[in-house]
């Protein structure tokens, strides 16, 4: 233990920190003056978006392996950090509209942060299992923060229950996986499963267990359940944190554990990874054609971007496709946060203070009445079928090509189908935002407006131009854990 | 036979006991109190096999913290005297089936006693031990232990969180 | 080894006999004048009668919440004593650290007024 080792961990002891500090000052904040912690919990992640890009490119372990630095970690604080400033600023106006301003909910978002940034470097099955819980719980009370709003209630109460649930088969998975290898160091697994002095069974049950635990995070079917219900019950501004931030949380967790601790596994879980991602993709998309609800047609289509991430998967069991895979991954679930933070900053303009108008139909004559702002809504939904020129083509586009690299020709072919699929439901929303008439009343409010344009600029930019982008996630490698 | 088998035996028929007690008693109260008893009976088996720190663990948390949120909870749900016809239908041979299931995996395990087939770990007496545990958490786990205390945390925050507007309006 | 814990036992045993003995002696010794009213739950002239379920605050629960989270700090704090000779300042640092988290829950609890009783 030395002070490299504190550095390593500089940006997850600043957000933890800076939230517990926040929590008392904020004690001491006038109740109509919260703008002010919101501000100080920015600049806390200003702070720690600076410690990582000053160790960035470096890569070492820390604490005996607990923690690892890599470009995988680094490059996911990133943008977990930025999502956690486009959240603050989101919430910001919606908590005041609704009347639910709390200090409270900043530093919760900030915990949860921490624990998303935990999760990025974590090198130990332990960390793991003590990230998940660390970026859950504060969203389980966060989704409660509209009580005593009764579907409030039950979003959090569903997503408490099944979380804990899920957190029941992780730890169970972990242990077992403990048991058949005897550590719970990542490195060490790839060295216990290397010599063969493992009990195959118990891995087997082991990381299948792991498997379904972070699928219920990441919300992959068949443990998709929960995420309808809890995504339109919650505070919109928590479910656009959640939507992002949980679902790139768990998979960072699956990338980290599958791809650079159990390749020498990789025949057991590479069938089952192929099978999520298959029937999630499907699920998700066919079951979103149907909702008339904007949050419940969001949520279903986060659960099918969940199976294009989870693609990477089965793609990374093919040893030389594994780091395009990794990276294929990453620049997904950037496209996937730009795009969905934006398209939930426009849901949350539309919603009124009551919380009605998230109809898909309250959407009639937007393009008339705001052009911008359907302008935006426009650009998110066709960067979330995959259409250029938005990210999201050169994100699927990206990850399309590494499944077929790794010769799984049937899952990108059902990737293709089914994003047509989503065509339908995706171009609804603009189909009804210019051809219907109605009167829409939308909110202007400063810094969600700033959010929706940063967001819409993104999603443009990097679909014309994804050079830079490309070049960062280049640089990324999972640390080799094999040395 | 020595004293330790002796004591397992007297230990493990009181364990039995208490928690068939547990589910035949139809006082939701009882129930929660047999617990307790067959909490604190398993923890002297902990002791049996050195796990010091299991044992005040198990007391602790256990027989403590849990069952004090336990009768917390009956009581607040004023469930205490639950009648017997509400139950669900298949629970009993679901209950049935599971248990055999279960009780088949020990057979297999202890029948079968190659299903480990890594090393099995070469543990002394002071494996279990408090001190021992400590020197491993203050050491090698010092991260996840801090972190612990975060969560700690956000577990307190979250509560009084929740329960707030209700009390405000209970005042 | 299991010799290490007879002074528990033995005060395991104190105790539980301690309690039966007070209670018998009660029971021995005590004055006993029963009457109807005296045999009523409560003495305060109220009939105990109404619903068998009430509402009770939920307060309690949260009470019930930050008894866990206190007495699960214990566990750490348990073998941590029995090393802290070994471990030195660094150990003291560290434990410093965790109860520092936990203190400010605490000032935080304290000063919503989550300890405070109606």
């Amino acid at each position: 233990m030395d002070w490299q080792d504190f550095l390593s961990v500089l940006p997850f002891i600043i957000v933890a920190g800076w939230a517990t500090i926040l929590l008392l000052v904020d004690l001491w904040i006038p109740a109509n003056r919260k703008g002010i912690t919101a501000g100080l919990a920015v600049l806390g992640l200003i702070a720690a978006i600076a410690a990582v890009i000053s160790r960035f490119g470096i890569e070492r372990e820390a604490f005996d392996g607990m923690i690892i630095v890599d470009g995988f970690s680094s490059f996911l604080q990133l943008l977990f950090l930025g999502v956690g400033v486009i959240a603050i600023a989101q919430a910001y106006d919606y908590l005041r509209r609704r009347d639910i301003e709390r200090g409270e909910y900043y530093i919760l978002l900030l915990y949860s942060l921490s624990g998303m940034l935990l999760m990025a470097s974590a090198g130990d099955l332990i960390v793991v299992f003590l990230a998940v819980e660390l970026l859950s719980i504060p969203l389980y009370v966060l989704a409660a923060f509209a009580i005593p709003k009764a579907d409030s209630e039950e979003s959090a109460l569903k997503y408490f229950l099944l979380g804990a649930f899920a957190s029941g088969f992780l730890v169970y998975g972990i242990a077992l996986v403990f048991g058949s290898t005897g550590t719970t160091a990542l490195s060490g697994m790839v060295a216990a499963i290397e010599s063969a002095e493992t009990t195959p069974i118990l891995l087997l049950v082991g990381s299948g267990m792991i498997l379904v635990g972070l699928g219920f995070k990441v919300a992959a079917v068949p443990f998709h359940m929960w995420t309808p219900d809890v995504y339109q019950g919650a505070p919109t501004s928590v479910t656009s944190f959640m939507a992002v931030g949980a679902k790139a949380g768990g998979f960072a967790a699956l990338l980290r554990i599958f791809i650079s601790a159990l390749p020498g596994a990789a025949v057991m879980w590479m069938p089952l990874t192929m099978w999520i991602a298959a029937l999630t993709m499907a699920w998700g998309n066919i079951a979103a054609i149907s909702q008339t609800n904007i949050k419940r047609m969001l949520a279903y289509s986060s659960i099918a971007h969940a199976g294009y991430i989870f693609m990477a998967l089965p793609a990374a069991a093919t040893p030389e496709v594994a780091p395009e895979a990794v990276r294929a991954a990453l620049f997904y679930l950037v496209t996937y946060a730009i795009t969905n933070l934006g398209a939930w900053g426009v849901v949350l303009a539309m919603e009124k203070a009551e919380g009605s108008g998230l109809e898909i139909e309250d959407y009639s004559g937007l393009g008339k009445k705001r052009p911008a702002l359907a302008l935006a809504m426009a650009l998110f939904m066709l960067s979330l079928t995959g259409i250029p020129p938005t990210v999201g083509f050169m994100g699927k586009f990206y990850l399309f090509q590494v499944v077929i690299d790794a010769n799984l020709i049937w899952l990108a072919l059902v990737g293709v189908v089914t994003s047509l699929i989503s065509a339908y439901y995706y171009l609804r929303v603009i189909v009804v935002m210019y051809m219907r008439d109605g009167e829409p009343e939308v909110r202007s409010e400063a810094l969600l407006n700033s959010t929706i344009f940063i967001t819409a600029f993104g999603t443009f930019f990097f679909g014309i131009l994804p050079g830079f982008l490309l070049k960062m996630i280049n640089q990324v490698s999972l640390l080799d854990l094999f040395r | 036979m020595t004293i330790d088998l002796v004591l397992f035996f007297g230990l493990a028929l009181i364990a039995v006991v208490a928690a068939i007690a547990m589910i035949a008693s139809r006082n939701a109260v009882y129930s929660a109190l047999f617990l307790v008893f067959n909490f604190l009976t398993v923890a002297t088996l902990y002791l049996l096999l050195n796990a010091a720190f299991i044992a005040v663990v198990q007391v602790t948390v256990y027989a403590g913290a849990i069952m004090v949120l336990f009768l917390f909870v009956i009581m607040l749900l004023g469930t205490e005297r639950e009648s017997i016809g509400g139950r669900i239908r298949w629970q009993m041979p679901l209950s049935i089936v599971l248990g055999l299931a279960l009780a088949g995996e020990l057979a297999y395990v202890l029948l079968r006693n190659d299903i480990v087939q890594g090393p099995l770990a070469d543990l002394t007496v002071e494996f279990g031990s408090p001190a021992s545990i400590g020197r491993v958490l203050f050491n090698e786990y010092l991260v996840p232990f801090e972190v612990t205390s975060i969560l700690l945390l956000v577990a307190m925050i979250g509560a009084i969180v929740i329960t707030r507007k209700q009390r405000e309006e209970g005042k | 080894m299991l010799a290490e814990y007879l002074p528990i036992v033995v005060l395991i045993v104190l105790a539980t006999g301690l309690a039966f003995i007070v209670v018998a002696l009660g029971h021995l010794f005590g004055p006993r004048k029963p009457n109807p009213v005296k045999a009523e739950p409560y003495e305060s002239g109220m009939r105990p009668y109404g619903p068998g379920r009430r509402r009770v605050s939920v307060h309690f629960y949260l009470i019930a919440v930050l008894f866990i989270l206190f007495d699960i700090e214990i566990v750490f704090i348990l073998p941590w004593a029995v090393v802290l000779r070994e471990i030195k300042m660094v150990g003291l640092i560290e434990m410093a650290v965790f109860i520092g988290v936990l203190l400010a829950g605490l000032i935080y609890a304290w000063k919503t007024g989550a300890l405070e009783w109606e």
